[in-house]
């Protein structure tokens, strides 16, 4: 039970609730898509991106409390961060979520909420779609998908 | 004999553990059932003691390893109500329904038409949208209504002479209709169209004749059936399948093969290339009869109750909204948690020891019918209780608090 409660953190169950930077993004000059074909989400992420920098980013879709907290936090966490950035941050995520530990030095700050996820592998996917999807929106804008 | 529920459980290695602590509450069988020991035994017994080559050798093994084929062929034909030679082993029910795409759409042409329903199984959609494809036929799709129930007078109004086959399921994976085949078939004889029935969901739970229902294809999964996975069954009438052209060519398949002329096998070997799953039809075949000898009428009236009761306990269950209220239904329960995304509903209830579906169950254009990207499902088989029913309101409960 322990384990549910560090999956279902109260920061993620109020991503859940409220998510932020959700709906269309003013000015969005790039945009993916990204599936998860084992439960039929659908998540959009867009971002705005001038001199190599993400000014901002946005999300819209339906998915479960994981995967849209994860794209709540992910547009706040993104916000000000260059490509190379931004590939460090998602490598980073990635081994949170897998392994339950953040990368000494990393800069997951708040995503650490995260590290709960890596108890439940089936559940992996769900908190990087977005990831995966803003990672195609910034090389060129192809639907991704999570299988 | 009468059926004590808790007897049939112990029948079922897999159900005496825990899950995370907790008594496993197994609510996934509409997936893929679990194997009573019988069947375990079966599988090891033949490979143990009889396994060889069959229809080959002219040893003893070989001998023993074909009877235990032909056994289990005898076993699915009897349970079907049909003969041996109508009983045609494939992989599972989706390659049985792919072989008759195949097969018999091989005589379908442009203006030729397909009729499927809004509540098939992605396995009864996409073989007929490909030899569609292939041959130039157009897909017609018959609606539901809101309740999950065939709506018959559309389903009628959509056949036509040019109605060359119909496929429907006999039961929802989904919604847990059961259609009214009997009355489907007549309707396609009447315009001289093939009737294909998905039977994967049924044969676990209703007793089924092939000749009462009327069809002229009848597709089952072994592994949905308390048999192993890897071996499934395409019935079809014999005098239709002696008309169609093999499937899949190879060994077993052939009466003779030379390099001008090759001829096939008699049915139903012709549809049978390769060496097959033996000791999966082997425990398909004891499957079925573990279930003959529990009495498919005593597990139609267990489920029934059972299904009555898990269909009361949800109805209490704040916020809770089911998918599929035909009558008649069986014991398949899907439904979404007001404001919770199903798969959170099913990892938490895993954390219970509820195991249940969340997703789209191959069947999104259900799910777009009733505007539900994702759904739970429970499904009930014959060794589930009420104890696991009231787990399974006991973790939706426990959903409720960490959603609250």
């Amino acid at each position: 039970m322990s384990e549910l409660r560090e999956l279902y953190q109260s920061v993620i169950l109020d991503h859940n609730k409220s998510p932020r930077n959700r709906g269309e993004l003013a000015g969005a000059n790039r945009r993916a898509e990204g599936h998860n074909p084992l439960c039929g989400d659908h998540v959009i992420v867009m971002a705005r991106v001038a001199r190599d920098q993400i000014e901002a980013a946005a999300f819209d879709g339906r998915g479960c409390a994981i995967s849209t907290a994860s794209a709540s936090l992910m547009t706040e966490a993104v916000r000000g961060r260059s490509a190379a950035d931004l590939k460090q941050l998602f490598e980073d995520f990635h081994q949170l979520v897998t392994t339950g530990v953040a990368r000494e030095d990393s800069e997951l700050g708040k995503l650490e909420v995260f590290a709960g996820v890596h108890e439940f592998p089936l559940r992996v996917k769900c908190a990087t779609l977005c990831w995966h999807a803003l990672r195609a929106a910034l090389e060129g804008g192809e639907p991704v998908s999570t299988e | 004999m009468s059926f004590d529920p808790e007897r049939v459980r112990k029948d079922f290695p897999i159900l005496q553990q825990t899950i995370h602590g907790k008594p496993l509450a197994f609510l996934d069988s509409a997936a893929s059932a679990q194997k009573p020991q019988c069947v375990i035994d079966a599988m090891g017994e033949l490979y143990r003691h009889d396994y060889a080559n069959v229809h080959r050798g002219v040893y003893e093994l070989s001998l023993r390893s074909t009877r235990a084929l032909d056994d289990a062929r005898a076993r699915v034909a009897r349970f079907l109500g049909a003969h041996e030679r109508e009983i045609v082993f494939v992989r599972n029910a989706t390659e049985a329904i792919n072989l008759v795409a195949h097969s018999l759409g091989e005589r379908f042409g442009p203006g030729d038409e397909i009729v499927v329903t809004e509540m098939e199984h992605h396995s009864n959609i996409v073989p007929w949208q490909m030899l569609c494809e292939r041959r130039g036929c157009t897909l017609r799709v018959a609606p539901i209504d809101d309740r999950g129930a065939l709506r018959l007078d559309d389903f009628e109004a959509l056949l036509s002479q040019r109605t060359r086959l119909v496929a429907v399921a006999h039961v929802s994976n989904v919604l847990g209709t059961v259609n009214p085949i009997a009355e489907i078939a007549a309707l396609c004889r009447a315009r001289g169209a093939f009737l294909c029935v998905d039977g994967a969901q049924a044969v676990p739970h209703l007793r089924v004749d092939v000749h009462a229902l009327g069809c002229d294809f009848y597709a089952l999964s072994g592994h949905k059936l308390f048999g192993p996975s890897g071996i499934g069954v395409l019935w079809g009438r014999a005098e239709l399948l002696e008309s169609m052209p093999p499937f899949l060519g190879g060994g077993g398949m052939i009466a003779s093969v030379r390099f001008d002329e090759t001829t096939y096998a008699p049915i139903p070997t012709r549809f049978e290339a390769g060496t097959p799953d033996i000791a999966g039809a082997v425990g398909l075949g004891a499957a079925i009869a573990y279930l003959e000898r529990i009495g498919m009428d005593a597990i139609e009236r267990h489920e029934h109750e059972l299904g009555a009761y898990a269909e009361r306990e949800l109805a209490g269950v704040p916020g809770l909204r089911l998918y599929g209220t035909a009558p008649g239904k069986i014991g398949v329960f899907a439904f979404e948690l007001d404001g919770v995304h199903p798969h959170d509903v099913g990892t938490i209830l895993d954390a219970e020891g509820v195991a249940v579906r969340a997703g789209h169950h191959c069947a999104q254009p259900l799910m777009e019918r009733f505007g539900a990207p994702a759904m739970v499902r429970a499904s009930l088989a014959l060794y589930n209780t009420r104890e696991d029913v009231d787990a399974l309101v006991r973790g939706l409960a426990r959903v409720r608090e960490v959603f609250a």
